[in-house]
């Protein structure tokens, strides 16, 4: 397990620093100097000469790309051009609320994606099935923050039930979390649903059924065990996008997360806010998707010695 | 808006060479399809919202971009079948405009993601070695951002605008091709029909395109179909930020992001259409779910 747990870590290194390197030379891709476009045309000669040089695009991209990375094992990501703060302290003050706002979506999203999966899945081909198939069709097919809109007509405008936008009861989160959920709750549904059909056609589950243990013992030990893997293994995927995806839930809502931030630099043009936030971002959903590689080990003892 | 897991849901490639069999198997595969009602339904859809885009003009009843400062805000009436918006605009020949935007943006980018994803991720996977770890890592690379955020970056460096967007969209349309075209190259290279046909002496690419392709097609559509929808989400993603398709062009996140300001006293700007958005998308899921379905049964009906 151990040596496993170190090959999977190696992995994502190199991953990691080529997610830095893309940040880092999207950068070159802004047509003209950004130092230029920041200032805007007013600005004086000298005055974008030392804006060049605070963002460090008087060095050649590979020295800045070095600095970037020696730079992060240190904990620095950098200052922001319009909060005049480190953009580590800034997504120190926003990163616990986008992660309230996923806890609380990712909670929806177990409690009730994975059980109308297994609804359907115990009756394939019923009405019931149905239903579920095509609801979760739909809530696939929603935008996020089109739902959160509606949401907010229906409960806050028309109902007055729940706070319109903003942050600090459990009734302000309410509302961002349901909406964030939804999409994940039918992705989830879904894959609960095939998966679980596929293990049950597993000779295991007969062989199981033909030793006469309990139909309960059978779909809690034998089936659920093994269809774990691909389930655990999407919401992860789900978790990381929306602790690095709750842009659009998180405008909509006026919630003062990461995705709220991500919005705010690009468009003051706070190009080291936005790689900082980027980078963190970017580490986040690798680091998530890390976690559910290696819970394969806990749910697949054959995963530990391949 | 979700990220299918490339591989984990897509149909086998077909087992069968191309042989005699093919016009009789594609006339099974009709036959299934439309036995499938919600396939059906899904592509009714799809067509529907293409034939719309292409006969925009004459299907709409105002000029889209045609402000009257008098009729603004107004509720669905009889005159303004889905009402009009902050500036006047009727909201009906803006949707059927808009449709231009999402579907064309979305066939750009699912096209370009469907050419050279599929393309690298072929030629990665039939020459293998170190060509296949380099173009593999650097899909790897694109699939660590959450998508939105890859594409929120290059947008953001490149400039809004309708080109833009295709551009930001298809990046994150390649890898999942790549991997799905890879995939299947390193599963039919091994059989006896592509074997035989090197043995015959035919050159290599002639193999890849007589042999491999056809088999790996319906993977693609498949691919294809549900990736519309996704892009379809991201264009719409990007325009609500402000990100993707510039006013005055009507596109339908647009409109729905200008609409957010009224949301008490006229929420039909805001809401209307996200309706179109939902509907083309589920059009594009249904169709691809139901492809899937024909082409591999077991993945979502029991046997």
């Amino acid at each position: 397990m151990f040596s496993y747990l170190i090959r999977r870590i190696l992995i994502a290194v190199p991953l990691l620093l080529g997610v830095v390197f893309i940040v880092i030379a999207s950068f070159d891709l802004v047509p003209g100097d950004p130092a230029a476009l920041i200032l805007g045309e007013f600005a004086t000669e000298s005055a974008v000469a030392e804006l060049r040089a605070e963002l460090g695009l008087d060095r050649p991209l590979l020295v800045r790309y070095a600095d970037t990375v020696v730079n992060l094992l240190q904990g620095d990501l950098g200052r922001s051009l319009t909060e005049r703060r480190p953009v580590a302290v800034i997504l120190g003050e926003t990163f616990p609320l986008t992660a309230q706002l996923a806890g609380a979506a990712i909670a929806l999203v177990l409690l009730v994606g994975i059980p109308l999966g297994l609804i359907a899945a115990m009756r394939p081909g019923s009405w019931i099935d149905n239903v579920i198939r095509v609801v979760s069709l739909a809530g696939l097919s929603m935008p996020v923050f089109w739902t959160g809109l509606v949401f907010m007509v229906i409960f806050s405008v028309n109902l007055g039930i729940t706070p319109v936008s903003g942050t600090g009861t459990w009734r302000h989160l309410i509302l961002p979390s349901v909406t964030l959920a939804l999409p994940s709750i039918a992705v989830i549904a879904r894959m609960t649903r095939s998966t679980v059909l596929e293990v049950l056609r597993e000779d295991f589950i007969r062989t199981a059924r033909a030793k006469g243990i309990s139909e309960r013992s059978v779909l809690v030990k034998h089936m659920l065990r093994n269809a774990m893997i691909p389930i655990v293994t999407v919401l992860g995927l789900q978790l990381g996008q929306m602790l690095g995806g709750a842009v659009l839930t998180e405008t909509v809502f006026a919630w003062p997360g990461v995705g709220r931030l991500t919005v705010f630099a690009i468009f003051n043009r706070d190009y080291p806010l936005m790689q900082g936030v980027v980078m963190v971002l970017a580490m986040v959903y690798v680091g998530v998707n890390l976690l559910v590689d290696l819970s394969y080990g806990l749910f697949d003892p054959r995963v530990r010695y391949a | 808006m979700s990220l299918p897991e490339p591989g984990s849901s897509a149909p086998s490639p077909q087992a069968s060479a191309p042989s005699g069999g093919a016009h009789e198997a594609r006339r099974k595969a009709l036959r299934r399809f439309f036995g499938n009602k919600l396939g059906v339904a899904g592509a009714v859809i799809v067509v529907g919202f293409i034939l719309m885009a292409i006969f925009a003009p004459y299907l709409a009843p105002f000029d889209p971009a045609e402000q009257s400062l008098l009729n603004r805000r107004q509720a669905p009436n009889a005159t303004y079948w889905l009402g009009t918006d902050e500036f006047g605009r009727d909201i009906l020949s803006r949707i059927i405009y808009g449709a231009r935007v999402s579907l064309g943006v979305a066939l750009g980018s699912v096209g370009i993601g469907l050419i050279v994803g599929s393309t690298a991720g072929a030629i990665a996977g039939y020459v293998g070695g170190a060509v296949d770890t380099l173009v593999m890592r650097v899909m790897d690379l694109l699939l660590a951002f959450p998508y939105l955020l890859l594409a929120i970056v290059i947008v953001s460096a490149l400039g809004p605008g309708m080109t833009n967007t295709i551009i930001a969209i298809a990046v994150w349309t390649v890898p999942a091709f790549a991997r799905v075209a890879r995939s299947a190259v390193l599963q039919i290279k091994e059989r006896d029909f592509v074997v035989a046909a090197l043995a015959l002496g035919a050159k290599e690419q002639r193999v890849m395109r007589v042999h491999l392709l056809p088999n790996f097609g319906a993977t693609l559509v498949v691919y294809a179909s549900l990736y519309l929808a996704y892009a379809i989400l991201m264009e719409s993603a990007l325009s609500f930020l402000g990100l993707g398709v510039q006013p005055p062009r009507a596109s339908w996140a647009g409109m729905i992001s200008n609409g957010r300001n009224y949301l008490t006293a006229a929420p039909h700007i805001a809401t209307i259409p996200g309706v179109a958005i939902a509907l083309a998308v589920l059009g594009f899921n249904l169709l691809g779910d139901a492809i899937r379905d024909v082409y591999d049964p077991r993945a979502t009906r029991d046997g």
